[in-house]
């Protein structure tokens, strides 16, 4: 966890890409999707990577409620994490805006940048729709 | 192409030992290896270490030459970082130099520190091993990225928490008589079913402790170990390493370890072996849903019937496959650069017959190691016959 004010070039554009509702993914020429900073597609190498609006909502695939968390979430635990199907990516991101005792399997999630209560650094989040 | 022959293992205790230096630590496992080796320290050709969180840990890196020296070996030496799988990658990269011909003798093990961090430092000092921007920025420690493997292989296949509480009352179980391991204490299904969850579904007694540790090996070509008359009868006939993409959510299968796939794949047929032949193995057991992930990936146990294989007695230590006959992770302790090669180490005891559970696998010819970094991103397998 990097707690300097240097911006992590690729991946801070796209939380203040989400952060105005214009989230994306980095489509190849062969359909793969993935995620920022990248410059080769990892699973067929194609170089020429163009940025595609995510679909609006993911569906949960899995999830965990984490009560011991690192130092940089100490004030946030206990906390729900899942990963996300968005369709030409998966996302990890933390589930706001429901008891986390109610999250599952199946629920359909938007993207949310929310904050951290212990660092105050932005965290990608979901939150349901 | 040398056949190559574990020579010597050596283990210091693993478990809490907050004061001591990995270089000490480190020391303590060689001089042991070298004891039961029987190989003069001047014929070590190279140095491969395992260590993950050092810098982090001790504030240092570079530790090649300091851990040789530690050893008293005058020789080049490399470090291996691959997470959890630091040794595991070290002792593959000492199997190829000793079967290209490149060396003889080569040291091999690794060490870490951990305890010195304290619980809330070592969580985040392992949480590197994942995607810092997309994963642990997000709040994925390593239990969770574990419990969110083991949600996923609870839908797709079924299972329930109560059948991995029987992974850790088993694994608890064989560490009873090993005496480095870090637990030496037997436990119960409800012991675990009521321990406080760490990551739901997993709790404290899904969870391998932190631990302080260290392992060495001595591995040494067939020709070296003939000429010089060593007492070493475990060969490793087969070596395999796989990877995947670094982040949980971007791989095919959340509830599959393609990579260990890859990597027992490639072993087997470096061996010649079926899976059919495996008399028992030692896997990375670091949380229980990883044991069970681990054996459907070594091919022992069919995919969504690994959940159920401790509870059923299949893996017991008088169970058909014994699996982590140490105490494994769980119990044993997983000092995360000593792990793969503490493997090593245990599956070369329990060959040899000099193990405390040698008795579970008497006759046994093939042993199996099985080392992972990671939500398993890396993973190494390593086969080991008895050749005499």
């Amino acid at each position: 966890m990097s707690d300097s004010e240097t911006r992590d070039a690729g991946f801070d554009e796209w939380l203040d890409a989400a952060e105005e509702d214009r989230a994306y993914y980095l489509a190849c020429p062969n359909d793969h999707g993935s995620l920022p900073p990248r410059r080769v597609c990892p699973d067929c190498g194609a170089t020429e990577l163009e940025d595609l609006e995510l679909p609006d909502s993911g569906e949960i695939q899995t999830f965990t409620v984490t009560h011991v968390p690192t130092p940089a979430f100490e004030e946030d635990a206990p906390y729900a994490t899942a990963i996300a199907n968005f369709g030409p990516v998966r996302i990890t991101g933390q589930v706001v805006g429901i008891d986390p005792a109610d999250v599952e399997t199946g629920l359909e999630v938007e993207i949310e940048v929310t904050v951290s209560e212990t660092t105050g650094e932005r965290v990608l989040g979901f939150s349901p729709v | 192409m040398s056949d190559v022959r574990v020579a010597g293992v050596g283990l210091t205790p693993f478990g809490n030992a907050p004061e001591r230096t990995s270089r000490d630590l480190f020391a303590e496992a060689s001089i042991t290896a070298f004891e039961d080796s029987g190989v003069p320290r001047d014929d070590v050709d190279a140095l491969l270490y395992g260590n993950f969180m050092g810098e982090l840990s001790e504030h240092q890196g570079h530790h090649g030459p300091l851990m040789a020296e530690a050893a008293g070996v005058r020789a080049p030496a490399t470090r291996y970082e691959s997470a959890c799988a630091s040794s595991g990658t070290a002792v593959r990269d000492a199997v190829m130099r000793i079967r290209n011909g490149e060396d003889d003798v080569i040291l091999v093990g690794g060490a870490e520190r951990m305890t010195n961090l304290g619980t809330a430092g070592a969580t985040e000092a392992l949480a590197i091993a994942a995607d810092d921007l997309w994963e642990v920025r997000a709040g994925m420690t390593f239990p969770g990225a574990y419990a969110l493997m083991a949600q996923a292989y609870f839908d797709e296949y079924g299972g329930e928490h109560e059948d991995l509480a029987h992974v850790a009352v088993k694994n608890h179980e064989n560490a009873l008589n090993n005496e480095k391991a870090q637990y030496q204490s037997a436990i119960e299904v409800s012991d675990v079913l009521e321990a406080p969850q760490v990551s739901s579904p997993l709790g404290l007694y899904d969870s391998c402790p932190i631990s302080d540790g260290a392992a060495a090996v001595v591995l040494t070509s067939e020709e070296y170990a003939e000429e010089h008359g060593l007492e070493a009868p475990v060969s490793i006939s087969g070596t395999g390493q796989g990877g995947d993409r670094m982040a949980l959510h971007d791989r095919e299968y959340l509830a599959r370890s393609p990579a260990a796939r890859e990597a027992s794949d490639e072993a087997y047929a470096d061996a010649g072996v079926d899976p059919a032949d495996v008399d028992f193995a030692e896997v990375h057991d670091c949380f229980t849903i990883a044991e069970v992930l681990a054996i459907e990936s070594l091919d022992l146990f069919p995919i969504g019937e690994g959940v159920s294989a401790a509870r059923d007695g299949r893996t017991t230590a008088d169970g058909e496959t014994p699996i982590n006959l140490s105490g494994g992770l769980k119990a044993k302790g997983h000092p995360v650069g000593a792990t793969g090669a503490s493997q090593i180490a245990e599956v070369t005891k329990l060959l040899s017959g000099k193990h405390p559970n040698s008795e579970f696998v008497e006759g046994a010819t093939t042993g199996v190691a099985h080392n992972a970094g990671g939500t398993v991103a890396s993973a190494t397998v390593h086969v080991l016959e008895v050749s005499e």
